[in-house]
């Protein structure tokens, strides 16, 4: 479904990606981890065509992303949904707005449609009666729950996550772990969620990819990823800093 | 790299990715129908909430222009040639530039600031990923609207400038109001107007891509917000100074009768 070829990055000669490579199998749910900065954030971004390699490439469904231009890749992000660290909500909308958006520019369905789908995705993500609130009205949580209704609306084959519970309290963190969860079982979507939030991984993970050092360090499921014998993978899951570091 | 070469250097990017953008939006209005509702949005938001400005801005140069045309014609017995003067002087100049100045504060800068915000806020990154292109949303409606308010604000200001006008000139100079309108007449001609409101239009089109490429472009958070507002403030009035005199030029000689 995703495959991730050689993929390298830079900005401003800083190399982020050097050489990842990767693929996910349709259905999968996939979580990458890696410490703050190792560039999980930016290798999502060119899963779905935000950000373009330096070189390597990116294929969904066996359709070539890379080197498209913008227009030819709002085709191919129309399978995507994609929730952002800050759910990026369009703060002049009203909740109902933001969630029918792409429905309505599509103009496909009339609007009692419209408004019934957009009901039914509130529902999922337990957040009814919200329709007319503004996103300055909501708490962080309840923001990604409409994020993510907005990113399920229009049934996308895969579903991208990018830092889904940061910032939010463990409770919340919990709460939308298990809407990824059920999200993901009821509309059979391919998940890839990017995190640093070890709780969340285990929750929501069927398979783990590790980022360091520009490339994929280590994959596998949560079972091998938290038994691991490797230093750094073992510190990265039990939250132990390098002593090395700490030398200051 | 010297200093002077690496701003030469982003000049040229930026007249470059400005270029670009004009392609896309004039591509996206040609291929894609733009939306109605955002359009009219946007030109109640340029067009009626920029009135209060205009009328102020054309109402007090014509006043000023008419006094001190007055005083110098008054030297050499030629009062009644004072509302000619700010006809011709408001409607090819001072009309398009000052609305476009006023227009540039007001809605340049608010455009580079609410797409910049959306920039820095991911909200641009989301509309992409929702299958819609930023040009197709954000600036076509925008550009739209801006290139249609501002020749009616000018023309607007205009009117005002010369109403104004002949209030100080006949009501407060004594001049002679009927030769004063008859000179008037005999100097401002349809192609004067005419230049006017095809400055503004030109104008109009400025501020939109301006304000929106520099809201698009904008990095480093709030502070980056805040440089974008002012760099598309500043672009935008120096551009209009400058291609002003080029248009004045060009339109002097193509609409010469």
């Amino acid at each position: 479904m995703i495959e991730v070829t050689n993929l390298k990055k830079s900005f401003e000669e800083h190399p982020v990606l050097e050489g990842v490579s990767f693929s996910i199998a349709k259905g999968d749910s996939v979580v990458i981890i890696g410490r703050s900065g190792c560039g999980k954030s930016v290798l999502i971004k060119h899963m779905i065509g935000l950000l373009m390699p330096d070189s390597g490439e990116v294929r969904i469904g066996g359709e070539l992303l890379t080197g498209k231009n913008e227009r030819e890749l709002l085709r191919i992000r129309r399978r995507f949904g994609m929730l952002f660290q800050s759910a990026a909500l369009f703060d002049s909308l009203t909740v109902e707005d933001n969630v029918a958006f792409l429905l309505r520019r599509e103009g496909k369905m009339t609007q009692g449609q419209i408004q019934k789908r957009v009901d039914e995705v509130l529902e999922v993500v337990e957040l009814p009666r919200t329709q007319k609130k503004k996103p300055s009205e909501l708490s962080g949580g309840m923001k990604k729950r409409v994020g993510l209704a907005r990113a399920i609306v229009y049934k996308p084959e895969i579903l991208l996550y990018d830092e889904p519970t940061t910032g939010l309290d463990p409770v919340v963190s919990d709460s939308i772990d298990q809407l990824i969860v059920r999200v993901s079982e009821q509309l059979h979507v391919t998940s890839v969620v990017v995190t640093h939030d070890i709780r969340s991984m285990r929750r929501v993970g069927k398979r783990i990819i590790m980022l360091a050092q520009g490339l994929v360090y280590v994959e596998g499921s949560p079972e091998e990823i938290f038994s691991s014998r490797d230093p750094l993978v073992h510190r990265f899951v039990n939250g132990i800093s390098d002593p090395k570091e700490n030398s200051f | 790299m010297p200093q002077f070469i690496r701003t030469f250097n982003s000049g040229l990017v930026q007249l470059g990715e400005l270029t670009l953008l004009v392609l896309e939006a004039f591509r996206s209005i040609l291929k894609h129908r733009p939306d109605g509702k955002d359009f009219l949005y946007q030109l109640y938001f340029i067009g009626v909430k920029s009135q209060s400005v205009v009328l102020i801005t054309g109402a007090f140069t014509g006043m000023v222009l008419a006094a001190q045309a007055y005083f110098q014609f008054h030297k050499v017995k030629m009062d009644t040639g004072t509302l000619a003067l700010v006809s011709v002087s408001m409607c090819s100049e001072l009309g398009p530039v000052l609305t476009a100045l006023m227009v540039a504060g007001r809605v340049g800068a608010a455009m580079a600031a609410e797409l910049g915000t959306m920039r820095v806020t991911e909200q641009i990154d989301a509309l992409r990923t929702l299958a819609t292109h930023p040009v197709d949303y954000l600036v076509v409606p925008r550009l739209m609207a801006t290139v249609i308010a501002l020749p009616l604000l000018t023309g607007e200001a205009i009117l005002i400038g010369i109403i104004s006008s002949y209030a100080v000139g006949v009501g407060l100079m004594n001049i002679d109001g009927a030769y004063a309108l008859k000179n008037l007449l005999y100097y401002s001609s349809a192609e004067t107007v005419f230049q006017g409101l095809i400055k503004a239009t030109i104008f109009g089109g400025l501020i939109s891509i301006i304000g929106c490429y520099k809201g698009l472009n904008c990095r480093d958070g709030a502070e980056g917000v805040g440089r974008a507002t002012t760099e598309a403030v500043v672009m935008i009035s120096i551009s209009i100074l400058i291609i002003n005199f080029f248009l004045t030029l060009f339109l002097s000689r193509v609409l010469a009768p």
